[in-house]
């Protein structure tokens, strides 16, 4: 039944139910979401499921329970992946029942005076949104690399508190090469015949800890006939600030991107991180209610944005020089798949070049539980989920993991070394594998 | 929950397995009906020597107890009306077995139906029963509803396949029923009492099914009649020809608008009624039964009718049937689903009977559903918070209700009667048939704690109603 919501109900719960009562009761509760959800199976629990927490959200806009108390930690562990909205067969917007029970909690926990009391706020407020720092932090993790001052980073006794999330991923993160780091404002011409302009959308992370992906997705651009601009003025998509319940923030970057590209003329806007490209996707969300003509901005810069997978099975691969040796499988990219909806794309670039040697991963599109910084904050439950596909790419007996986004990237690579696959098995990023295939060598 | 209660609880489940937070107990509140009852707790057993203790336990306190296996049911069976805990029954999953020499799976509560049929599959076999929410639901769920699909017309509900299983009863002794012989008349047949009792005589841990040999070859036809009674002549007159095909489902005409509209998939907008025929068996036996169906369909008035020339042609007439539900959903903000069933000779008379009431009480009542078997869907779309249009579904609904009785039908085909339709009992079963099943009731579980509340009228409920007064 829907209720009024209580007189005494706080803004927060006013706005929430603005943003999501609506959409949540198109939940007709059937349960199809159930077995594609990660949490509900690693959990056990209905409170952990698409379902359970829709209903949540909905008991929270009616005043049935408590926004911080009740309803947060569910959300919380929600991974943000999206499978339920693709096994939906009402259409449910599950993402945007979880982006408006996210900002409620937001608001909730500062009008309470509670303290977020958590890195993340920090690194996202202070962190993300600057490249130039983020950059620096790069730089810093590089330094520290060389000099195996990482060991010793860990092993100091505030970081040891936020704890086995940043020693593990520690060990993993690659080696950044700072030399292949792109620089902003430049424009890069085709290898033989132009066929294309194109702009590179860089992403935070990807730019500052793995350059080289970025460096290499740029040049298999160039060699599939893509004229490459890398517009200066770029930031952060701001996809982990509308995950962690910060759409204002978020609508900033959002804005900064779109002046950043418009100007570039480009037909494509090309990603190479399945969770930008989704947030690029639906950079709309967070300007929907700002005028101004950002909505319509928004929904053209969209229209326009595509992951690099898609871009390359449109224009077709540079020559292959090589095929892979050994095995090769996917772990998908759920943003690619759930929300950009191109999940065929880099399946049919891997079996372009593997042929025989690809070897579909049993569950490859359900999510490994990185989630953003999901495997931070929660690092238990993303490990126990990492743990179940690791068991899978096992069975494929594949030597390479292919990804397409560096959450997910790095994820894997944590998941080999935790099931002891190190010496059998490594994780790549679909662009450097492409580019071993197509002959590119990582040297500038 | 007081706390000696809590501390009893403690002994037998580990805590974690016990869940009293409020946004637990708010997600264990609901099931795919639209009711909603707060449990004072949750209870997850992973084994038959829990349940039982739990079972005394609540026995002993007078705790209600309700059974819930994905909470996919359509007729409120897992909800908690009289409070207590819900006893969630998914994490049983232990047991899969394929037993290929005598036809058999052993399988425990908490197993989806899809993965059942996956396995038998795998094995050259085949489980037929086939609700549409098989990718979801549990076969402990499927069991206690008796659900049943499309197959339903050629192959029976789940009943016909469960032949043993393992259970506790309310006051906490664990027995078995049936064994692995398809022939058993060892006394009464407890087997069949427990399956299709809504989770109200006793919690089933472990079920034998028999499985048949997977047929080799199916045909599949689509015919779209301009006449809505001329598809019911039509549906009568395949079945009385001979051929009992393995499925046979309609959709009226506000159905194939709502699909056209979601997705389209090719339907002929301005038919009145689409009939969708499978008949599977020998090779040989199919082409000549479908052609069979195919001229019944043209002499009876069918305008267009196509047989599916592959694979390909048969999952896409499938799609159009499976997209009916997800697409009428869309029409409006609540759906309630009725699954009253006719003998199926009377189809013609049902769906005429549905006219009259859709157009007395000018609402959006949409029809589709297992033609074959008489067990129709009629399904209307409204909004709960317009009240004046729900109390005309309330009366709608009593009038389908009468209607299928008076063609000497049933309230529920595979839905089950759970909350809504316990009102109506007593004017199918008459009183003296209420009672005997009150006696069966009153004798297992003296104390009513299993699933009360569910099936049997309370005193004076005699009527429907949908709106809070
Ligand atoms: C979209 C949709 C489509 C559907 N299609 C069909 C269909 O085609 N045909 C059909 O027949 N039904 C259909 N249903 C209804 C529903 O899926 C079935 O009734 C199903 O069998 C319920 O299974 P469940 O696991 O969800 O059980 P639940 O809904 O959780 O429980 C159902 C009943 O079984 C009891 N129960 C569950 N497990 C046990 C156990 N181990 N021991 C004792 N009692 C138990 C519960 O107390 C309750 O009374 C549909 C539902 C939806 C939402
Ligand atoms: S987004 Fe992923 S983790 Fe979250 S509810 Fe949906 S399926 Fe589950
Ligand atoms: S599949 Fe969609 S409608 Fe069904 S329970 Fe999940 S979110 Fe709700």
């Amino acid at each position: 039944m829907t209720l009024p919501a209580p007189s005494t109900a706080s803004t927060a719960v006013h706005r929430l139910r603005a943003e999501a009562r609506e959409a949540a009761n198109r939940c007709i509760q059937c349960g199809y979401c159930l077995p594609v959800c990660p949490t509900y199976h690693s959990m056990g629990k209905e409170t952990h499921s698409p379902r359970g927490r829709i209903n949540l959200v909905k008991a929270a806009a009616d005043g049935k329970i408590d926004l911080l108390d009740d309803m947060a930690p569910s959300l919380d562990l929600c991974l943000g992946c999206r499978a339920c909205e693709t096994a939906c067969p009402v259409g449910v917007p599950y993402g945007q029942i979880l982006e408006a029970g996210r900002a409620a909690t937001v608001r909730e926990t500062a009008a309470r005076g509670r303290s977020a009391g958590r890195l993340q706020t920090l690194a996202l407020k202070h962190l993300f949104p600057h490249p130039g720092r983020l950059r620096a932090a790069g730089r810093l993790v590089e330094a520290a690399q060389r000099l195996r001052l990482d060991r010793l980073v860990f092993a100091f006794p505030p970081a040891r508190e936020a704890a086995p999330a940043l020693t593990a991923l520690g060990r993993i993160v690659p080696s950044v090469e700072g030399r292949f780091r792109l620089p902003p404002g430049t424009r890069l011409p085709a290898e033989g015949e132009k066929k294309r302009t194109v702009a590179f959308f860089q992403g935070c992370v990807m730019d500052a800890v793995m350059p080289r992906i970025n460096w290499l997705t740029v040049e298999l651009l160039r060699k599939a006939g893509c004229e490459v601009v890398i517009p200066a003025g770029q930031t952060c998509c701001g996809a982990l600030h509308v995950h962690q319940g910060l759409p204002e923030a978020a609508a900033e970057l959002v804005k900064r991107n779109l002046d950043a590209f418009e100007e570039t003329g480009a037909e494509w806007i090309v990603n190479n991180a399945g969770g930008c490209g989704a947030m690029l996707r639906e950079c709309g969300h967070v300007l929907a209610d700002a005028g101004g003509g950002w909505p319509e901005r928004a929904a053209a810069f969209a229209a326009r944005s595509r992951d690099i997978s898609q871009v390359l099975v449109e224009t077709g691969l540079p020559p292959l020089v090589k095929r892979p040796e050994g095995l090769v499988t996917l772990q998908e990219s759920c943003h690619l798949r759930n929300v950009q909806k191109a999940a065929e794309a880099p399946v049919k670039l891997l079996r372009e070049t593997a042929g025989d040697r690809f070897r579909a991963l049993s569950g490859a599109s359900d999510c490994c539980a990185s989630g953003g910084i999901f495997n931070l904050l929660h690092f238990e439950e993303s490990m126990a989920i990492l743990d179940a596909k690791m068991a899978s790419v096992r069975q494929t007996a594949a030597v390479t993991v292919v990804t397409s986004n560096p959450g997910c990237h790095l994820q894997m690579r944590l998941g080999i070394r935790r099931a002891g696959l190190e010496d059998r098995c490594r994780a790549v990023h679909l662009v450097e594998y492409l580019a071993e295939c197509a002959g590119l060598t990582a040297e500038r | 929950m007081d706390a000696e209660t809590v501390r009893r609880l403690e002994e037998i489940f580990p805590k974690e397995r016990l869940l009293f937070g409020k946004a637990d107990r708010h997600s264990y509140s609901f099931d795919a009906s639209f009711g909603e009852y707060l449990p004072e707790g949750v209870v997850q057993p992973e084994t038959e020597e829990e349940i039982s203790r739990l079972l005394r336990l609540a026995n002993e306190h007078g705790i209600p107890i309700c059974p819930r296996g994905a909470a996919t049911s359509l007729s409120g069976g897992p909800l908690p009306v009289k409070g207590g805990l819900v006893l969630d029954m998914s994490r049983l999953r232990q047991k899969l077995e394929i037993d290929r020499e005598n036809l058999l799976a052993v399988v425990s509560p908490g197993i989806i139906t899809g993965d059942i049929h996956r396995a038998a599959e795998e094995a050259g076999l085949f489980y037929p029963p086939d609700p549409s929410s098989s990718l979801v639901s549990t076969i402990g769920g499927n069991l206690l509803e008796n659900s049943s699909g499309p197959r339903g017309l050629k192959y029976g509900t789940t009943k016909e396949y469960v032949i043993g299983l393992r259970a506790v009863a309310p006051t906490g002794e664990i027995f078995r029923t049936g064994g692995k012989t398809v022939k058993n008349v060892t006394g009464y047949d407890l087997t069949r009492l427990i399956v299709g009792s809504e989770g109200t005589l006793a919690v089933v841990t472990e079920a034998t099914l028999r499985l048949i040999p997977k047929p080799p070859a199916r045909e599949t036809l689509l015919a779209a009649f301009p006449k809505l009674i001329d598809s019911g002549h039509a549906i009568t007159a395949m079945l009385t020809s001979g051929i009992l095909p393995a499925a046979m489902e309609m959709m009226d005409n506000a159905c194939v608008r709502a699909v056209e509209a979601y997705q389209s998939c090719g339907l002929p907008l301005d038919a009145e009624a689409v009939v969708i025929v499978e008949v599977d068996g020998h090779p040989a036996a199919v082409k000549e039964e479908i052609a069979r169906c195919a001229e019944i369909c043209r002499e009876r008035g069918a305008q267009r009718v196509t047989v599916a020339a592959d694979a390909a042609e048969r999952d896409a007439i499938w799609r159009a049937r499976k997209m009916i539900s997800p697409a009428i959903t869309r029409m409006g903000p609540t759906k309630i689903s009725e699954d009253a069933t006719v003998p199926r000779g009377r189809i013609p008379d049902m769906m005429e009977a549905l006219v009259r009431i859709r157009e007395k009480h000018r609402l959006n009542l949409v029809v589709f559903g297992h033609a074959g078997d008489g067990n129709l869907h009629p399904n209307i779309i409204t909004d709960q918070r317009n009240r004046e249009e729900m109390k005309r579904v309330e009366a709608a609904v009593e009038e389908i209700f009468d209607a299928a009785i008076a063609l000497g039908g049933t309230l529920s085909g595979e839905h089950g009667i759970g909350l809504m339709k316990a009102p109506f009992m007593e004017r199918e079963l008459g009183p003296e048939g209420l009672r005997m099943m009150r006696l069966i009731k009153q004798a297992w579980d003296p104390n009513n704690i299993l699933n009360p509340g569910k099936i049997f009228p309370e005193p004076g409920q005699t009527r429907l109603v949908l709106t809070e007064s």
